[in-house]
């Protein structure tokens, strides 16, 4: 073949030297490499006693969010069900009546919020498609379970620990240091 | 094989030739990935081989059809998942080749160091794992260390570390921060010391040499016939490499060269990986000096200024009417889309990653193919391995490096 480009750099093929072809003294030399890394430091983590640290946009189990006063976020848009590319997210819309102002934020809330996790992909775009701050993928993973029914999340299961009642669960939950 | 056999007096109502039908795969351990293949058996050594696809077949490019531009990106994910990141980059760059997006030279830049690390990435594996298939499993182990480093960078970037979903159209999702360039330093600092040992302990070792030179090897011509491309076909000889015939993403304005072989068989094929691993590191070298060499307002832009396809400001989605309705016009896929028909291609972790879409105008691409390099090499698997020993039919697979999720799409 000739050659396409002039940046072509054939590898080296040489054939195998005597030294090469005796194998003993490569033996030693592999094994005193293979000896060399009992005494290098362990790059294992020993999970699950220890885990090793996430980064802040690390994209684990969906969290749904309350402010500060323990509203939930949620507007029941439906963005993130638009977003969803594997279609994992359902939800039923609800107005706010009178006297709920203090569970949530917007007029309009999700009552019923499924993310079936047998479905989601963790690709994140349901955070990115989130206006009101209310749905972010969080660091913990997604439990195993023996049943598929357990694994379709309500909304029960999704809600961050309320703020005002449980501050050091919620603070847990946003990946924040826990408010003493 | 059979006039051998004609010519051993065998006892009366013995069977004369016998060939034995194995079937290696679809859920063999040695074989790295859903694939199967029927081997027609005499002994130890293959006589035909008859290969499956299909097995993991997820009908991606009918899905892409009912999905707007961004949300096929989690599809290119999981087709060569040893590289998903230059999946997702051929894939927005696709996309900006349609909508005419043009992408700052830093962006140009972050991509060539995130696709560069992805074919580290995706050359350590299929290299170690040569070495597992024959039987070198610690050589595996030693370099895996770096392999979680470059996955960690993914991370600190998009949030994942195997199905990255990484970029958007037009650049980023967020700039790097400061761990992500601190973890870069030190991958640059320590992976050459790693890969050199690794090197020591394969390319010259006896073992790995007898095992895997002559084995399937693929001539220029029969490589070229069959659509090779990538370190396989640079294994027989043909400097092919998309890089550099139809440069994308700024990969003119940097210096290195493509490593050939001359056989085209396994060692081949696993010293041009080898090397390319060391012109990738040159590679990430220059750009990381070049980004350092933005100044200014330059210095932080990660993405191009095309606010019909690039999300606006989290702040600004709060606040600002505008950029909300940005914001739902992009995420419900109604912004405007020009109809016609793009390829774009990228040198993917194992060869010419194609994108070919047709658009018609609508939200979502009327039709969309997917040139996945491991399905073209799958169809010349039979022809490599007549003839060979079943322990070199594994080796020969991992060298191709099929990786089952980009075959069946
Ligand atoms: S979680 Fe966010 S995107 Fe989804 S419905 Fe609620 S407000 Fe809308
Ligand atoms: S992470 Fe992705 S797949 Fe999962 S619910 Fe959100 S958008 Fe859907």
């Amino acid at each position: 073949m000739q050659a396409l480009t002039q940046k072509s750099k054939p590898v080296s093929r040489e054939p195998m030297s005597l030294m090469e072809k005796i194998y003993l003294p490569a033996v030693l030399k592999g094994m005193s490499i293979t000896f060399s890394h009992m005494f290098k430091k362990k790059p294992t983590v020993r999970y699950p006693e220890e885990t090793r640290p996430f980064s802040p946009v690390f994209r684990g189990l969906h969290v749904l969010n309350r402010d500060e006063e323990g509203r939930e976020n949620c507007t029941a848009c439906g963005l993130c069900a638009v977003a969803c590319p594997a279609e994992a997210i359902t939800m039923e819309a609800a107005e706010r009546k009178e006297g709920e102002e203090h569970l949530y934020r917007e007029e309009k809330y999700a009552a019923r919020y499924e993310i079936n996790m047998l479905r989601c992909i963790f690709c994140g775009l349901c955070e990115e498609a989130c206006p009101k701050d209310a749905i972010y993928l969080s660091e913990t993973f997604a439990p195993a379970s023996f049943a598929r029914k357990e694994l379709v999340y309500a909304k029960n299961d999704l809600l961050i620990p309320n703020p005002k009642t449980e501050p050091e669960a919620f603070a847990k939950a946003k990946g924040l240091k826990p408010i003493k | 094989m059979q006039e051998h056999q004609h010519n051993i007096k065998l006892p009366d109502g013995s069977i004369e030739r016998q060939t034995t039908t194995l079937n290696l795969g679809p859920t063999h351990p040695a074989t790295h990935g859903v694939f199967q293949n029927i081997l027609e058996m005499d002994g130890e050594r293959i006589v035909s081989a008859e290969s499956t696809v299909g097995y993991i077949h997820r009908a991606f490019e009918k899905l892409a059809e009912r999905r707007p531009l961004y949300q096929i990106t989690p599809l290119t994910d999981r087709l060569n998942y040893c590289s998903s990141p230059i999946n997702n980059m051929g894939w927005h760059m696709t996309c900006e080749k349609l909508l005419g997006v043009q992408t700052p030279k830093r962006v140009d830049y972050l991509r060539v160091i995130i696709m560069e690390l992805a074919r580290v990435a995706d050359h350590v594996i299929c290299n170690s794992v040569i070495g597992v298939d024959t039987g070198a499993l610690s050589v595996f182990l030693y370099v895996m260390q770096y392999r979680e480093l470059i996955y960690e960078i993914y991370e600190e970037i998009c949030g994942s570390r195997l199905t990255t979903n990484i970029g958007r159209i037009g650049g980023f999702e967020r700039n790097f921060n400061a761990t992500t360039w601190e973890k870069l330093e030190r991958f640059l600092k320590e992976f050459p010391k790693a890969l050199k040992e690794f090197e020591n302990l394969l390319m010259r070792n006896r073992i790995f040499m007898d095992r895997t030179i002559g084995a399937g090897p693929i001539s220029a011509e029969r490589a070229l016939n069959y659509g090779f491309t990538g370190p396989n076909l640079r294994a027989s000889g043909v400097d092919y490499d998309v890089r550099i015939h139809t440069p994308y993403s700024s990969y003119q304005d940097f210096n290195f060269n493509i490593p050939v072989g001359t056989t085209g068989d396994v060692y081949d094929r696993w010293l041009v990986r080898n090397q390319e691993m060391w012109e990738s590191l040159e590679i990430i070298k220059q750009a990381y000096q070049k980004i350092q060499e933005f100044k200014g307002e330059e210095a932080e832009v990660y993405h191009a200024n095309v606010p019909e396809y690039y999300l606006p400001k989290k702040e600004d989605v709060y606040t600002k009417m505008e950029a909300l309705i940005w914001h739902f016009k992009i995420i419900m896929g109604e912004t405007a889309i020009p109809a016609g028909e793009v390829y774009h291609s990228v040198e993917g972790g194992n060869g010419e990653l194609g994108f070919y879409m047709i658009s018609d105008g609508g939200r979502s691409p009327y039709r969309l193919h997917f040139r996945r390099p491991c399905f073209i090499y799958y169809q010349a698997y039979a022809e490599l391995v007549k003839g060979a020993m079943l322990a070199d039919a594994v080796a020969v697979m991992s060298s191709l490096n099929l990786i089952a999720g980009e075959m069946d799409a």
